[in-house]
């Protein structure tokens, strides 16, 4: 465990310094992950306003409130992963990884982490001017506000293993954009990023409540602004958790396949 | 005359190269229906709640969506692949040989890479826009359709001039791609109209980033929303802009030196 915990110091300590080298890029992929839930802000804030100060349950400032969370706690589980496999794979530069005596999902954890808090330092001045700008209500309730912790570490381990787990696909056929972007899809609609999930049509809210995309994201946010009984929390930790078994078994299966599969490209 | 079949002559070396995957046309067709799917489920979602946004009927931003994958699809064709492959070519110093060739340089590099798959998101979008001029039709004069067409010229100019600027950019800064990038990102708020945006939003999206030349302005025209005014500035903007591109584009080719010598 100690040893783990040395690799991981030692993953932090480098990617930091190579991150910090490509500043403007850090800056410029933020730029996307603002601009995404800022624009559906607006969009359901102008709805709120033209039917009558608010739909389904969100006033303006609950929208607010909504999709500032959602942007931070959508920073907080996103990951780039699929783009990284496709390149190692297509430039051979995974057989390097091959050779180290561990696991290489543990440097993708650690990378992901240090990548997250050098963010940080921008998404949350960026929360701040937001809220200075639309002004959101936060209805906090204690409770949840703690259980918001566990629901976000939880919601983490499920995205990163369930997109590490799709990123493999890129041992099998080259074309993963093509699947990346089914991915985005579902995950537009089915976990909150599009709107709230209440506001979509119920066969849509049914679909969101049995896959894994809600609860890689949308539990979290609503758990935090107090829109969940206690009774739709524990339900929501117990998917969770369910999801967390049934991603980490996928990612030891289809690892043992892929890499049996894995020949070298390049050099 | 000459432009003409050079266009034509870039377009076909184009086709030539990516016929030999065609397996890649079935990808894009997936992709962008995808997309397309993925726009008007938007727009159902916001207009189970609602009846206009921030002015704008369901079929009117139909209209708009239609224009967003046009105007897009046009840039993935040709603009954003030419101008990326100017400045990987001002970075490895192989500019050279477009510029010993005996024919304008700006030209030569504004329409030198086709991706010709991208033609089926141009197909999609003007497919969307044919649907909801039918279902506008009562709404649409002649009038609109001529205001439409001169915005949309000016918005394809104002967003080509806005790139080749970037590109050239690269003769003094070799690593700008970045800045492109942030076009890509920002091009996505143009799917909605950029009035319901706030101030400093949409001053950003009109001047900073000319998004809404792109797509909003075209838009408005095409529904009878435009004042002939914004029109006239719009075709205004469009031509110094292709004046200023040009010169800096000069400047600019007069700063390069080659990196292969």
């Amino acid at each position: 465990m100690t040893a783990l915990l040395d690799i991981y110091r030692a993953h932090f300590k480098t990617t930091i310094a190579s991150q910090l080298q490509y500043r403007a890029a850090l800056v410029i992929w933020l730029i996307g992950m603002v601009l995404e839930p800022l624009i559906y802000l607006v969009v359901w804030t102008t709805v709120a306003r033209s039917s009558g100060g608010q739909v389904g349950g969100y006033t303006p400032q609950d929208f607010a409130a909504y999709f500032i969370v959602f942007m931070l706690v959508n920073h907080a589980t996103f990951t780039w992963i699929m783009w990284e496999y496709e390149y190692r794979i297509r430039q051979g530069t995974f057989s390097a990884m091959l050779l180290r005596p561990i696991h290489p999902i543990h440097s993708d954890i650690a990378d992901n982490l240090s990548y997250k808090l050098l963010t940080l330092s921008v998404m949350l001045p960026t929360a701040i001017a937001l809220s200075l700008a639309f002004r959101p209500a936060f209805h906090l309730v204690p409770w949840a506000v703690l259980a918001f912790i566990p629901a976000l570490v939880l919601a983490f381990l499920v995205r990163f293993l369930m997109e590490w787990a799709l990123a493999l696909a890129a041992f099998w056929t080259t074309r993963v954009n093509a699947i990346n972007q089914m991915y985005f899809v579902a995950l537009l609609f089915l976990s909150g990023q599009i709107a709230p999930l209440s506001l979509l049509p119920a066969p849509i809210q049914a679909i969101g409540t049995a896959l894994p995309f809600r609860w890689m994201v949308a539990f979290p946010v609503e758990l935090l602004l107090g829109r969940l009984q206690p009774e739709e929390a524990l339900i929501g930790f117990a998917a969770q958790v369910i999801w967390l078994i049934v991603a980490l078994a996928l990612v030891h299966v289809i690892w043992r396949a892929g890499v049996r599969r894995y020949s070298a490209v390049g050099s | 005359m000459t432009y003409l079949r050079l266009l034509w002559l870039f377009f076909r070396v184009g086709a030539m190269n990516e016929l030999a995957y065609r397996a890649n046309f079935f990808v894009q067709l997936f992709r962008s229906f995808l997309g397309l799917v993925t726009g008007l489920a938007g727009l159902a979602v916001v207009f189970s709640h609602t009846d206009t946004l921030g002015g704008w009927r369901p079929d009117e931003l139909l209209a708009l969506l239609g224009i967003y994958f046009l105007v897009g699809g046009l840039i993935n064709l040709v603009i954003q692949p030419s101008m990326e492959r100017l400045m990987e070519d001002v970075r490895r110093g192989t500019l050279d040989f477009t510029l010993t060739k005996p024919e304008d340089a700006q030209v030569l590099i504004s329409a030198r890479e086709v991706a010709i798959w991208k033609l089926v998101d141009l197909a999609l979008g003007l497919g969307v826009l044919v649907v909801a001029l039918v279902r506008l039709a009562a709404q649409v004069g002649l009038g609109q359709v001529l205001a439409f067409t001169l915005a949309l010229l000016a918005g394809g100019a104002i967003v080509y001039s806005f790139w080749l600027i970037l590109a050239t950019v690269s003769f003094w800064f070799v690593r700008v791609e970045n800045i492109l990038v942030i076009f890509q990102s920002m091009y996505e708020a143009g799917r909605w109209p950029v009035g319901i945006y706030p101030p400093w939003l949409r001053i950003t999206l009109t001047f900073l980033v000319p998004v809404a030349f792109a797509t909003t302005v075209p838009a408005e025209a095409l529904v009878g929303r435009l004042t002939v005014q914004t029109l006239l500035g719009a075709v205004g903007l469009a031509l110094a802009l292709l004046a200023v591109s040009r010169w800096f584009w000069t400047v600019g080719i007069r700063h390069y030196s080659g990196a292969s010598a």
